[in-house]
């Protein structure tokens, strides 16, 4: 039987979906645009025996789901930009420590308070580090509702399979527009865990930590986590590429930016021009093998789109290594594109070539 | 044969990295003592904290997490709601609790979290070289206040008084130990703290009063006399909530 089909908001959906994956520990703090996850999260919790637990602060939130994901669980927080950058600790320690866990950025306007409207400007802090010290962490972007669930179910399993935390990258519209959704069935996989801590009942105590004070140490730890970094971009980068086969221009963009360029796409195409999108799915690890195998097939353009001042681009034009012009368009503060907007500049980057 | 004397369980046999006459041995072995009398080993995690306490994990034969500077509250609360059945301890000192993780301790504190604080106070950060705390005393001459702590850097407050405000709080007492009876005292009071826990009646915190030889220029035995004399002054020695005690006496709080 397909899954039923129902309507919900997209931070709703994404509390759903957790929960669906076997989360049952939820350690929140109030911040508009994602404030519906965490209040969607008190609500269901006590429903399926989970804990939600409103924090003091970002910090403290992230700390709890430190100490939850040290014993073993599968376990969540979630803010927007401001406290976004104050899990960052929380996130350098649980990659130190290799604890498992979901950390979601619904992205507002910054720097700073900035506003509450959708943006994409935290691309550097969620892919570059953020936190301290060499690390990574899978980031995921969704574009649609749907695939905020598919997306969300996968995370707990990524986060598991590589002990590292992952990253749910949205926007403030992501998580406000309500669309229809269905939850796949979930085969929740509970592995024995065993480096979580239990007890030492019969057996030698276990330390989490991610102090060593050894530099020799320390180096072959960082080593260890930098061979699971490398598996991590060898297997888990992912990417949708639309009507990019015969496509002389190719737009780049992700999550809402990724929806509304599809729609200016759409449009080009029925003008005439050979114009495709290429999304990723994963911000890291980039893919940037697709964009490469693009531009060595001919692509002579591509158009980066994004909410912010121009962030992916850089990636972008690593990836094409100057196979290719790669011009930029961004929207800043807030500021969602239009598929018009987008539309124009696609012409502009098609005329400028003839 | 009787044993009469020996290592506690929950100790681990190694030699510590704590300096000379330092007394974080004598809190760590009366812990140890208290998880081996109330047979907690095979269901206790310990937080460590930041500071010279960071590596305590090396020196319990218990599971051990450890939080970033002034977290230890927060990771616990964590790792007690993740799994309510484990008994959960924090062993923090007073720069990581008074200071960087004023709001987790406060606020642990008021959700009565079933955890269990220990506080080892000696007014000074011990590991990063002897800067000011929020209870180094008024005077006090530290790597950050060169000529004495000053008005300008506000007043050392009491964190076991405060806590102790706290609906949340099952019990709460600060301790020394500076001196054999205090050390047998110290035992009891966090016993009572860890009863606390164990019989799910809220948060629990004890301020444990130790020395800092190394940081304070002096010997073992001077800085025993400055914990016994300058800081006993200052830092009352006591009870300051015990809802088992109220209940008893029939106080409705």
């Amino acid at each position: 039987m397909e899954p039923m089909m129902t309507m919900m908001k997209g931070n709703e959906a994404l509390g759903e979906a957790a929960i669906r994956a076997g989360c049952r520990f939820f350690f929140g703090y109030p911040i508009t645009p994602q404030s519906e996850l965490p209040a969607y999260m008190a609500r269901r919790m006590p429903e399926v025996g989970g804990t939600f637990l409103q924090a003091e602060s970002e910090l403290a939130a992230v700390n709890m789901l430190l100490g939850a994901a040290a014993t073993g669980v599968r376990a969540m927080t979630s803010s927007s930009s401001p406290g976004y950058s104050l899990k960052q600790e929380g996130i350098s320690y649980m990659i130190g420590c290799q604890l498992p866990c979901v950390v979601v950025n619904i992205m507002r306007g910054g720097p700073g308070l900035g506003n509450i409207q959708p943006s994409q400007s935290d691309y550097f802090q969620i892919v570059k580090g953020g936190g301290h010290g060499d690390y990574r962490m899978i980031a995921l972007a969704p574009s649609t509702v749907q695939e905020l669930v598919d997306l969300t179910i996968l995370a707990f399993d990524l986060a598991d399979a590589y002990r590292n935390p992952v990253a749910i990258v949205g926007d403030g519209l992501l998580g406000q527009t309500m669309e229809p959704v269905s939850f796949p069935p979930v085969q929740v996989h509970e592995e024995e865990k065993d480096w979580a801590l239990t007890g030492a009942d019969n057996r030698p105590k276990r330390v989490i930590t991610s102090l060593e004070l050894n530099p020799e140490n320390l180096e072959a730890h960082n080593r260890v986590l930098q061979a699971k970094f490398a598996a991590m971009e060898e297997r888990e980068t992912r990417w949708e590429e639309y009507r990019c086969e015969d496509a002389e221009l190719v737009v780049v963009a992700y999550g809402t930016s990724a929806r509304i360029a599809r729609a200016a796409v759409d449009v080009a195409r029925n003008m005439g021009m050979r114009v495709g999108l290429y999304r990723p799915i994963t911000l890291w690890p980039f893919p940037a093998q697709g964009l490469s195998r693009l531009a060595d097939r001919g692509v002579r353009r591509f158009l980066d789109v994004e909410m912010s001042a121009g962030q992916m681009v850089e990636d972008v034009k690593l990836a094409v290594l100057g196979r290719a012009r790669v011009d930029f368009y961004g929207r800043l503060g807030g500021m969602v594109p239009t598929p018009r907007e987008i539309l124009i500049q696609i012409q502009e980057v098609m005329g400028g070539e003839a | 044969m009787k044993r009469i004397a020996g290592m506690p369980q929950a100790m681990s046999p190694v030699v510590t990295h704590y300096c000379p006459g330092c007394s974080h041995g004598v809190l760590h072995r009366i812990i140890a003592e208290l998880i081996d009398e109330l047979d907690l080993r095979g269901r206790t995690v310990g937080v460590a904290s930041v500071g010279c306490s960071v590596l305590a994990y090396n020196y319990f034969e218990t599971d051990f997490v450890q939080a970033p500077h002034g977290r230890a509250p927060a990771v616990a609360t964590g790792v007690k709601r993740a799994r309510p059945n484990l008994f959960v301890f924090t062993y923090q000192g007073d720069g990581d609790m008074a200071a960087i993780g004023t709001a987790e301790i406060i606020h642990a504190a008021a959700r009565g979290e079933r955890i269990t604080a220990i506080m080892y106070n000696n007014t000074i950060y011990g590991m990063t070289g002897g800067q000011m705390s929020p209870t180094t005393l008024m005077g006090a001459v530290t790597a950050t206040t060169p000529y004495g702590r000053k008005e300008e850097n506000g007043q050392p407050y009491r964190m076991a008084e405060l806590l102790a405000q706290m609906p949340g709080a099952a019990y709460v007492a600060r301790t020394h130990v500076a001196d054999v009876a205090n050390i047998v005292k110290t035992k009891q009071f966090i016993r009572k703290a860890f009863e606390a826990q164990l019989n799910g009646l809220g948060f629990s915190m004890v301020e444990v009063l130790g020395n800092c030889p190394t940081n304070w220029g002096m010997t073992p035995v001077e800085a025993n006399r400055y914990v016994l004399t300058d800081m006993l002054s200052y830092f009352p020695v006591g009870e300051f909530k015990d809802v088992m005690k109220e209940a008893l006496a029939g106080v409705h709080p």
